[in-house]
């Protein structure tokens, strides 16, 4: 590990105008301290977050709930209001990792882990996201685990996230403090971007700039499912994952929510396919169709070509499981 | 000087804060329990308590530990009395090798306290969380063993955590 100066931080006004390329923020570190063994990321300094007094859930306006950075994965899954109410971002959590991971990560250094590309982590081989100019290994190598949407001929990494997906498709939106002091709010659906010619910016944030909470909306009515394909039954990345949230009436679509996992430079919000559902029958002829507008523009890079009819069959599998159940629960 | 305390007993830390704390505890005299598997968070051998909760001790800076709590594999038992999850993995024979067993043994000792308190895992169904063979594979993945005794460790955990459950 390169040597990097250490500085904990007590409260985020302590956090200097200058805290920029050269600095990354510790939080719970299951991903970073593992890139920085790599020597991957080089943080000349690290700025520990970890003791703010960011790890609470509140009650938020209207039926939502705030959720500060520093809320560890296993605390977000287990509570009971997530549980009750978001039951979407609860099976996620649950999902993704191990206990011991869950237990230390936290809600803002999950949505900011990096990619788990063979080739990132392979400092032998080409990456652009690595070193810009490289070249991608991926492209023409192993890419069994591989982007099948909005990827380019830079990189055609997957966010690995399982949390992202439910919270893209919940619609949470992530509170943001500039290195000035300074406030915005995004969309999660926003804050990751598509490789283009920069696959080295994973997401939208500025350099110093901390997320100090994300903002969950009241849900949306219907039955919430997460579902996860990968190559073993626990602690595996998804290959393609799901989350849907879908409220049929009168076995009509009344409202329905999509996000798929594994398949894109971020989690990928299936807009399309949510918007040929709309009021249709709540049918398994409509779910194909609705899967076949959203994947119209997929491609595999050969080890992943597999992806593109399994996202198919796993999002009509979750749409008839989700439809089933909601029409179960409104006699 | 900066501190933390491993099963009750202080120690100070390194001042090169690369430290890891899997390092800080490998490198104290009499501390052997605790391994190093992978080194990366994948294996889970360097599992320990940190504050109560399992973590596994190669992905923490050692730094960020100042005035915590861990507790390892030498502080479970109480002198040369086992605790009754290292009696059960004996009686189970819930091992080969042994080397990733102290990790297997603390993330199992945690893992019983997370069932107790009632948190969720990916297997738990709508009827709530209750300890079974499906429940203790899921929550016990982050642990590897390479010598594959597995159907063993899954005995000696049910066996110890129905005895904590109901007491004879």
């Amino acid at each position: 590990m390169k040597p990097f100066d250490y500085q904990r931080i007590g409260a985020v006004e302590e956090i200097d105008a200058d805290a920029g390329e050269r600095s990354s923020f510790l939080a719970g570190g299951t991903n970073l301290v593992d890139l920085m063994k790599h020597e991957i990321e080089t943080p000349e300094r690290l700025l520990d977050i970890s003791r703010l007094e960011l790890a609470q859930i509140e009650d938020g306006d209207q039926g939502g709930l705030r959720v500060g950075t520093l809320v560890t994965n296993t605390g977000l899954a287990s509570d009971a209001r997530v549980r009750e109410r978001w039951p979407l971002l609860s099976s996620a959590l649950l999902a993704g990792a191990t206990a011991q991971l869950r237990n230390r990560a936290t809600t803002g250094g999950n949505l900011l882990q990096r990619t788990r590309c063979y080739y990132f982590y392979d400092t032998a081989r080409p990456c652009n996201k690595r070193e810009p100019g490289e070249g991608c290994g991926a492209l023409a190598g192993h890419n069994r685990i591989h982007a099948i949407l909005g990827a380019s001929e830079q990189c055609i990494a997957t966010h690995p996230s399982d949390m992202a997906v439910a919270m893209v498709a919940l619609d949470a939106r992530v509170r943001l403090r500039a290195a000035d002091g300074s406030q915005r709010e995004l969309p999660v659906e926003e804050l990751h971007r598509l490789p283009g010619d920069h696959p080295e910016r994973d997401t939208v944030l500025q350099p110093g700039e901390l997320i100090l909470g994300v903002d969950l909306p009241a849900p949306p009515p219907g039955r919430h499912i997460y579902r996860k394909v990968r190559d073993r039954s626990s602690y595996a990345f998804a290959l393609v994952s799901v989350g849907a949230i879908l409220h049929v009436a009168d076995g009509k679509v009344g409202s329905v929510r999509i996000a798929f996992g594994g398949v894109a430079h971020k989690p990928w919000r299936a807009r399309k396919a949510e918007q040929a559902l709309q009021g249709q029958a709540a049918t398994e002829e409509n779910f194909l169709k609705a899967a076949d507008v959203e994947l119209a523009d997929a491609r595999g890079y050969g080890g992943n070509d597999f992806k593109i009819p399994l996202a198919r069959r796993t999002l009509v599998a979750v749409l008839r499981d989700a439809a089933r159940a909601t029409e179960e629960s409104t006699p | 000087m900066a501190e933390l305390s491993v099963n009750g007993q202080q120690v100070t830390l390194s001042d090169d804060p690369r430290t890891t704390l899997l390092d800080t505890l490998r490198e104290l005299p009499g501390f052997t329990g605790t391994k190093k598997g992978c080194d990366h968070g994948q294996c889970g051998a360097c599992t320990v308590l940190l504050d109560g909760r399992r973590v596994n001790a190669c992905l923490i800076l050692a730094v960020q530990c100042e005035g915590c709590e861990v507790t390892t594999i030498e502080g479970l038992g109480e002198g040369d009395q086992l605790h009754p999850l290292q009696q059960a993995f004996v009686r189970h024979d819930g091992f080969q090798c042994g080397y990733c067993t102290p990790g297997q043994i603390c993330s199992a000792y945690a893992m019983l306290e997370e069932i107790a308190n009632g948190e969720p895992s990916d297997v738990t169904d709508e009827d709530g969380v209750r300890l079974s063979r499906d429940e203790i594979r899921e929550r016990m993945s982050g642990n590897l063993c390479r010598c594959g005794a597995y159907a063993n460790i899954v005995d000696a955990i049910l066996e110890a955590g129905q005895r904590e459950e109901s007491p004879s």
